[in-house]
């Protein structure tokens, strides 16, 4: 089993005409993800790969080709729109990949999200793959191995980092769960934990963190609650001046609050095995889970 | 993006907010006529920089005080010529300090009474917040630490936008009544109107002040946007002082490179932000010290990785460079053809780390091998952080 996504999953692209929508629609249709349609307004009866209807509007991908779970590939200033589009057609699973949603753009779609019961991932972030089964994101396929290690992270490539070292020491993932490095975002690192906790499956976990905000210390007074599984941690930015955006929108300490080192200290408090560095997070975890 | 107190100043004026007539010149020789565009009275005169603190800073060349209060034209105009072309340094700054190159006057404002009012957007909530507190022109992290009591907040539908009795109860939280609380409601108010409409990711007014003559005022201004929504401001942009900003910093922009210039030795070029990140902590965990984060991005192309060469090899500071590539959707192969011509380019005299991971990894150390640029290649991201910290120290 898993979280979030499986092979039954039918993900529907919108903005799957554009250069990097069509690139990573291929991509996942190559890793066996089922990709059942694209949108485009305007460009509705066309054929994607000669395979994928794509429809003017969500909800004929819905109505039409059974659409659970959409991946937002639309560029900044109409991916708002789209993933309220999404939420409007009653997709249970939104995935917003695209980076420079305005902020208040994303205030508003929280608030519509929060009247539903679907799940917005991101935006601003990789994507969520569940190994061998299915991949939705801009993550590469074969870094990844079925296994029971659950991955949630605010950033990309540090999360390709943690999946390498753990499928390098001989385990595999459940689920990696890209949430993004956005301030406002859909899933927070404590709804992952939730998730991966109560997925019989997930056996262990690793939480990668960053500078900004305060999600990771809520999710290590989460853990120390309730979550019996091993759990391994990363906070980046150790070394990030204060005040400066590093790179993620939601990246910053500002007014000493959002630092590493009340994140870590949380973390530990919570009895999660905080990696050194970003080499070790793979060796973090398998020392925590009594494999190392 | 950050604008100046006297730029804020102008947004207030057009969203209805009162402050202290003022008038901003970047020339000396406008001095005197600046001065005369206010009513009579006192005069104080601000450095303009992107930094807080200016008050209580102190000018390289040991003049006291980036704000001051003069009684005549005279003593302005003296204070505004010390201040002029002098670089000043407060506890935002950092010990280079920021060259000081717009002065503004403003009117002195009889001041009753100070508060603190700020609007920004609540990460935990997904709400914008007012917060006001009864200590004005104090550090309001200080005030939230010592007597949180004194800080009052008023959450935002962000749909429904500020309701008037928000406003208004914050006002009378802060002890005002009558018509000065009025005031104050309508202050808060527009304040958020102009927040809203402008994308801002901060507006702070740190003091406001109530006047004995029954007004509201905003003495101060600090105000900050969101990057994300800049493309539809174009007003705002035009706000932009690339003199507040790092060369390096401007032309990485230029490439939508990810950079920020920090104080250390080695240079280091990462795709993604929090492996960025995570690599400028790992170089400090060996004991070096980061010169820059630098987000190459995920699609980089070689043109963009030869600007990111030529950027941080223009820092001065930098004694060696660490490659860290985890290719994902972008190949090993590419980086290694843009650290290639990128070396041939800016003719590399530096030590160079590589390590490099993930799509058509033997592709990409196939050609750094075969190239003939000096490189040594790193198996792991701490071996790479430990053989660029150990090589830098034995220079």
């Amino acid at each position: 089993m898993s979280v979030l996504v499986n092979k039954d999953t039918r993900v529907v692209f919108t903005g799957i005409t554009g250069k990097s929508g069509g690139f990573h629609a291929k991509l996942c249709m190559e890793y066996g993800t089922k990709v059942v349609a694209g949108v485009t307004p305007g460009k509705g009866g066309q054929t994607f790969e000669d395979s994928v209807p794509v429809f003017d509007t969500v909800v004929d991908a819905v109505d039409k080709e059974g659409a659970n779970a959409a991946c937002v590939f639309v560029p900044p200033p109409f991916a708002a729109d789209s993933i309220l589009e999404c939420l409007d057609a009653g997709i249970d699973l939104i995935i917003a990949i695209t980076e420079g949603i305005p902020v208040k753009d994303m205030a508003l779609v929280k608030k519509r999200l929060l009247e539903t019961d679907s799940r917005l991932i991101g935006p601003n972030c990789p994507g969520v793959i569940t190994p061998g089964e299915c991949k939705i994101g801009i993550m590469p396929g074969y870094i990844h191995k079925p296994g029971t290690v659950g991955i949630v992270s605010r950033s990309g490539t540090l999360t390709y980092e943690a999946v390498w070292q753990v499928t390098c020491a001989g385990y595999g993932q459940s689920t990696c769960i890209g949430i993004g490095g956005d301030p406002i975002n859909g899933t927070s690192h404590t709804d992952a934990i939730k998730l991966f906790n109560e997925d019989p499956d997930t056996e262990a976990i690793i939480m990668i963190g960053e500078i900004g905000g305060d999600a990771e210390e809520q999710a290590a007074a989460y853990i120390k609650e309730h979550v019996e599984k091993p759990v391994a941690g990363f906070i980046a930015g150790t070394t990030a001046p204060p005040g400066r955006r590093m790179g993620h929108a939601g990246a910053i300490v500002s007014g000493g609050s959002g630092t590493a080192e009340a994140k870590i200290a949380a973390m530990k408090d919570a009895g999660i095995a905080v990696a050194d560095t970003p080499s070790d997070m793979g060796q973090a975890l398998l020392r925590a889970w009594g494999k190392a | 993006m950050n604008i100046h107190e006297y730029q804020a100043k102008q947004l207030f004026e057009k969203f209805g907010i009162p402050c202290p007539r003022g008038a901003a010149t970047s020339s000396a020789e406008e001095f005197g006529s600046s001065i005369d565009k206010l009513g009579d009275g006192l005069i104080v005169v601000k450095s303009q920089i992107h930094a807080g603190g200016r008050g209580k800073g102190t000018f390289t060349d040991g003049f006291q005080g980036g704000v001051k209060l003069a009684k005549t034209k005279e003593e302005a105009i003296d204070y505004a010529n010390k201040m002029l072309g002098n670089t000043l340094v407060t506890v935002q700054t950092g010990p280079a300090g920021r060259e000081v190159q717009t002065i503004y006057f403003t009117e002195g404002a009889d001041i009753e009474k100070e508060y603190y009012l700020a609007i920004l957007m609540d990460r935990a909530t997904s709400k914008p917040v007012v917060v006001a507190s009864t200590e004005g022109g104090m550090d309001i992290e200080t005030v939230a630490e010592e007597t949180p009591e004194k800080i009052f907040k008023a959450f935002v539908d962000p749909a429904m936008g500020l309701q008037a009795y928000q406003a208004r109860k914050i006002a009378f939280a802060l002890g005002l009544e009558g018509k000065q609380a009025g005031s104050c409601a309508k202050l808060i108010f527009n304040l958020y109107r102009m927040f809203w409409e402008t994308d801002a990711s901060m507006v702070e007014v740190n003091p406001l002040i109530s006047t004995p003559d029954g007004g509201v005022m905003a003495l101060d201004a600090k105000v900050g946007f969101d990057d994300n929504a800049l493309y539809r401001h174009s007003d705002i942009v035009a706000f932009r002082d690339l003199n507040e900003e790092d060369d390096k910093e401007i032309e990485a922009s230029k490439f939508d490179l990810n950079y920020i210039a920090l104080d250390g030795n080695i240079a280091c070029l990462v795709n993604g932000a929090g492996l960025a990140m995570a690599t400028m902590d790992i170089i400090k965990h060996f004991g070096g010290e980061p010169a820059n984060f630098l987000d190459v991005g995920g699609g980089a192309t070689a043109k963009q990785v030869t600007a990111a060469f030529k950027i941080i090899l223009s820092d001065e500071n930098v004694e060696g460079i660490l490659v860290n590539i985890f290719g994902g959707i972008m190949q090993c192969d590419i980086i290694a053809e843009g650290v290639i011509e990128a070396a041939k380019a800016v003719s590399l005299d530096k030590p160079l780390v590589v390590r490099l991971e993930g799509t058509n990894v033997e592709k990409g150390k196939k050609l750094l091998a075969e190239s003939g640029i000096e490189i040594t290649s790193a198996d792991s991201l701490a071996d790479a952080a430990e053989k660029i910290v150990k090589i830098v120290k034995a220079q």
